[in-house]
């Protein structure tokens, strides 16, 4: 082979070829079309979901039919959904929140470091499993566990709302998908802690141990103040993740009608199993109902996301973490 | 091979901010020449505007002048990327490609920019830059092994080789020894000597005592105070900056009264 | 000190480096407190448990009570035998520890239920592997649960179709993701329409997938409509692999951005000064100089994201249908993916009036499922360790 290229040529002029310099222009136009295509697609995502849930929300105007199918008007169809998703994300949160801060303190802060990372990785084994995994696990296993336990609440706290009626023999209840749900949002909330808790400054921390402090006077005087904005935004992010399972939900609970009963089968529904069960089978104005109902799902999860966002931002501006 | 390089009345700015102002300046080629000044004073800066470096900031622009040659730099039309083939840098920490071996780290101007050679070619730029470098003897039995693995004065004189390779007309040097051990800084500043016979070094340094072992001509820069732009203070022999200053600041700099 | 009564005074006098105590360690309560409380609180809880329960004793039941009795037990000893604030102390380490080992229940119960069903049967008949539904009806169902015939039908539509939706996807995905975060390292430079994005990237994070699966439907539904027609057979069209894809590329996308953009952001500013220097251009120093570098964490995070995206449900329930054939075309026709296989499964078996032979389909199917999730997150994980280059400096 005889040297194709021989010595490189050498610029001895500043005028000279510009050559590879359209390389630059197109790749920097196509990062930022692909940035484009981004901000295009969540406005796509908002257009769409309203230009077809309109039927539902003005039958009157954009349909031919005076009212929507499921009921007299959206709102009445809608809210029962929208309270049983609230309740049930609700449910998981309360479970959730205070097992997912000791499993990060105990990650950050208690664990000997051979023991944390391995811990680390089970709750991050935990977020991999599929939803519909822990769907059918809660469907098949959880909700005849639970079945004891939704009689004995019924017997000694049937006085509370919560807990009346008649209890239900099966377990596939608003409580039971509000327990998967919480297993579900429980990696999420400890990896977001765990970040925050392993940010806060380790002079603080070993200025209170110097005083005298113990363990948890430390984390009471140092870790929870450095990490409270990031706590509630953890809880808000699990929460918006909680509105929006679908799956678990669908397999767990047998839906119907809004009830303040947690532990009836047959009772409550959310808007994500409500679409999930439906929309396969659903055409014209029904498909309308179940696209508007899934607009007002991301209008909630949106608001929720946005406030947890907006809490980092401004915790960020002050903390001087990061 | 090597050029000279003329500033004239050169603003730098970031955004607002003067960072450097007026810097009018002579360096010969095939001469070595240095940077001194304390923290801050806009030496840095003025090094990276030599090849159009401070434009990979954002907001950072150059007013004025910058001849190579007689050449602008910052003429309309000039391409900062056909300036920096012609003007080489070595940064203050040694930066080799991690990604590369010793062999793709010193091919690596022509590789990244997609020339082909043939290996023949290749080969003798890679023993040519790293004789140059001082490198080869210490290297040639690892050329396929990460630059990485090396020493830090090793990894230093690599990215030397790496500057050389390309056949710069003038190599710029950051601070380049400031990373490394008191040998390792011999053996770059022996680098330096005899790299002068082909090209024009610039090179930025906090040691007064470099700066007087390896240049020929020595600038001061100065700053008034935070918030106002450098200035060059003195440009002069080597041996006239340290011994008999004409201006009260340089003076006050080399004899250690300040910074 | 030396003239008090204190009792370890003596003790540290006449025995010096002796095993006895020290002022330091005075006060404290004895190693086996631990011990004995723990034992303590399980029988008092075996006695209540019995109590409450009547005839039937339940063990979860025991075990909750002992460990609150444990915890209550060894909060009182501390507190009596040293102080408060040590008691307090020990009390929120025990709490820590308990939330701990609570995450662990419904962990290992998932993981069970899903091996110990699933296992078997997919021992029994590994041809669920590589056989669709397709001709499988309820009597076959019926004839296994009732004659104990061999389990008809499989799950090999499932696979395929998870496959091609996710490769869809992540061929839709990566370009834009890895395109969008380059933008925002190396030209946004922090400007006003990069923190818009970062914005909506975060917000996309927080989409609910159903959502997204809405989404993909009604914009393929309104592409068909507007340039294809809205007839039935039409509209039949928009179900599809490729709507199901565009369902998931929107959960995918924000997953891409923000892990490539870490690692973008890891990659040294020495490296490309030191390839700017060289004259070497940006975009080519971005292609041979950034992305080799950081090449290790963003195929671990692409690897994480179609890990993610491959157990998703709901979006390819609502985008791609439910068949009970084989189809590999993404672009004609439904498809089934294997998580909404399983879902039908145990939602709507094969055979209503004979359930077992479906659920243990479904069973082997999610088996499957987590095998295949865990590989792809297992795979992130050695290729983030073993391909990152190795640091410079020393």
């Amino acid at each position: 082979m005889t040297d194709t290229a021989t010595e490189p040529s050498r610029k001895t002029s500043l005028k000279g070829s510009r050559g590879g310099e359209a390389g630059d222009r197109v790749f920097s136009g196509l990062a930022l079309t692909a940035g484009i295509v981004i901000l295009l697609v969540l406005a796509f995502v908002a257009v769409f979901l309203l230009i077809e849930s309109l039927p539902a929300l003005w039958p009157e105007v954009f349909s031919d039919q005076d009212s929507i199918e499921s009921a007299d008007t959206f709102w009445q169809y809608v809210w029962p959904l929208m309270a049983g998703t609230l309740i049930a994300s609700i449910i998981a949160i309360l479970l959730a929140t205070p097992v997912a801060v000791g499993i990060a303190l105990y990650i950050s802060h208690y664990a000997p470091r051979s023991i944390a990372t391995p811990v680390g990785y089970v709750i991050d084994l935990l977020a991999a499993i599929p939803s519909v995994v822990f769907g059918a696990w809660g469907m098949t296993v959880l909700a005849g566990a639970m079945v004891p336990i939704y009689a004995w609440l019924n017997e000694y706290l049937g006085w509370i709302p919560l807990f009346g009626g008649t209890p239900t023999t099966t377990g596939r209840t608003l409580l039971t998908s509000g327990v998967v749900l919480a297993v579900m949002i429980l990696p999420i909330i400890t990896s977001l802690c765990r970040e925050i808790f392993l940010q806060t400054p380790k002079l603080h921390e070993e200025a209170a141990l110097a005083l005298g402090a113990t363990r948890w006077e430390m984390i009471k005087m140092t870790v929870f103040p450095f990490a409270r904005a990031g706590i509630v935004s953890s809880i808000m992010l699990g929460l918006g993740r909680a509105l929006g399972e679908t799956m678990a939900v669908t397999l767990v609970l047998s839906p119907g009608i809004f009830s303040w009963s947690l532990i009836q089968s047959g009772r409550n529904a959310t808007i994500p199993s409500e679409i999930a069960l439906n929309f396969p089978e659903a055409f014209g104005m029904r498909q309308s109902e179940l696209i508007a109902a899934g607009l007002m799902l991301f209008i909630i999860t949106l608001a929720v996301n946005m406030v947890a966002r907006w809490i980092v931002s401004r915790h960020k501006e002050f903390s001087g973490a990061n | 091979m090597s050029k000279r390089i003329d500033a004239v009345d050169l603003n730098v700015y970031y955004g607002n901010f003067r960072a450097v102002e007026g810097v009018n300046i002579n360096i010969e080629p095939r001469s070595v020449t240095a940077f001194i000044g304390p923290s801050g004073c806009g030496k840095t800066t003025f090094l990276r505007t030599i090849n159009r470096m401070h434009e990979v900031l954002p907001g950072a622009r150059a007013e004025g002048r910058l001849l190579l040659d007689g050449e602008d730099i910052y003429a309309p039309g000039v391409d900062p990327v056909t300036v920096r083939t012609m003007v080489g840098m070595v940064f203050q920490r040694p930066n080799p490609f991690p990604t590369m071996s010793i062999r793709d780290n010193i091919l690596a101007g022509y590789k990244l920019n997609g020339t082909r050679m043939s290996k023949s070619t290749a080969d003798g730029i890679v023993e040519k830059s790293l004789r140059g470098a001082n490198l080869w003897e210490e290297v040639k039995d690892r050329l396929d092994k990460p630059g990485s693995g090396l020493s830090g004065g090793q990894q230093q004189r690599l990215c030397i080789a790496r500057s050389i390779a390309v056949e710069p007309d003038v190599i710029l040097m950051d601070e380049p020894c400031s990373a490394l051990d008191p040998i390792s800084t011999l053996a770059i500043e022996d680098l330096i000597n005899e790299l002068k016979d082909n090209y024009t070094v610039v090179i930025v340094t906090h040691n007064m005592q470099q700066a007087a072992r390896v240049a020929d001509k020595t600038a001061f820069f100065n700053i008034a105070g935070t918030g106002k732009p450098g200035k060059l203070i003195e440009y002069d022999d080597t041996s006239v900056i340290f011994n008999n200053p004409s201006n009260k600041q340089t003076e006050d700099y080399v004899s250690g009264r300040f910074g | 000190m030396t003239i008090s009564n204190d009792t370890a005074a003596p003790q540290r006098t006449s025995v010096p480096g002796g095993k006895k105590k020290n002022s330091l360690t005075a006060g404290q309560k004895p190693g086996w407190t631990w011990i004995a409380v723990l034992a303590g609180a399980l029988v008092v809880a075996a006695g209540i448990t019995a109590l409450l329960g009547g005839g039937a004793f339940s063990w979860v039941g025991w075990l909750i009570i002992a460990a609150v009795l444990y915890v209550l037990g060894m909060y009182l000893v501390t507190r009596v035998i040293e102080n408060a604030r040590r008691a307090t102390d020990g009390l929120w380490q025990n709490l820590v520890w308990a939330a701990f080992l609570l995450a662990l229940i419904p962990l290992i119960s998932v993981i069970w239920a899903v091996v110990a069903n699933g296992l078997p049967t997919l021992l029994e008949t590994p041809q669920l592997l590589w056989r669709d539904m397709q001709g499988v009806t309820g009597s076959d169902d019926i004839a296994t649960q009732t004659e104990g015939a061999p389990l008809a039908g499989g799950f090999l539509h499932g696979l395929v179709g998870t496959l091609m939706i996710t490769l869809l996807a992540t061929v839709i995905s990566v370009p834009i993701g890895l395109l969008t975060s380059i933008y925002l390292v190396e030209y946004g430079r922090g400007g006003w329409f990069s923190r818009a994005i970062v914005f909506f990237v975060d917000v996309m994070t927080g989409i609910p997938s159903i959502v997204a699966g809405l989404f993909a439907f009604a914009a393929v539904q309104l592409v068909i409509t507007t340039f294809i027609g809205d007839g039935p057979r039409q509209l039949q069209m928009v179900k599809m692999g490729l709507t199901a894809a565009i369902a998931l590329s929107v959960l995918m996308i924000p997953v891409v951005v923000r892990s490539t953009e870490e690692m973008l952001r890891v990659v040294p500013n020495e490296l490309r000064e030191a390839s700017y220097a060289l004259g070497v251009r940006k975009w080519r120093t971005i292609f041979k100089v950034v992305l080799p570098t950081a090449m290790s964490g963003i195929a671990s995070g692409v690897t994480l994201s179609i890990a993610r995206v491959t157990g998703e449900t709901a979006p390819i329930l609502v985008t791609a249908g439910y068949i009970a054939t084989t189809n590999w075309n993404p672009f004609d026709g439904w498809m089934t993916a294997l998580p909404v296989y399983i879902y039908r499964q145990l939602i709507n078996p094969t055979a209503p009036a004979a359930g077992d032979p479906s659920a243990e389909r479904a069973w082997a199917a999610a088996l499957v499922l987590i095998v295949i999730v865990m590989l792809l997150n297992l795979i992130a994980r050695i290729v983030a360790k073993a391909f990152a280059p190795k640091k410079t400096g020393r």
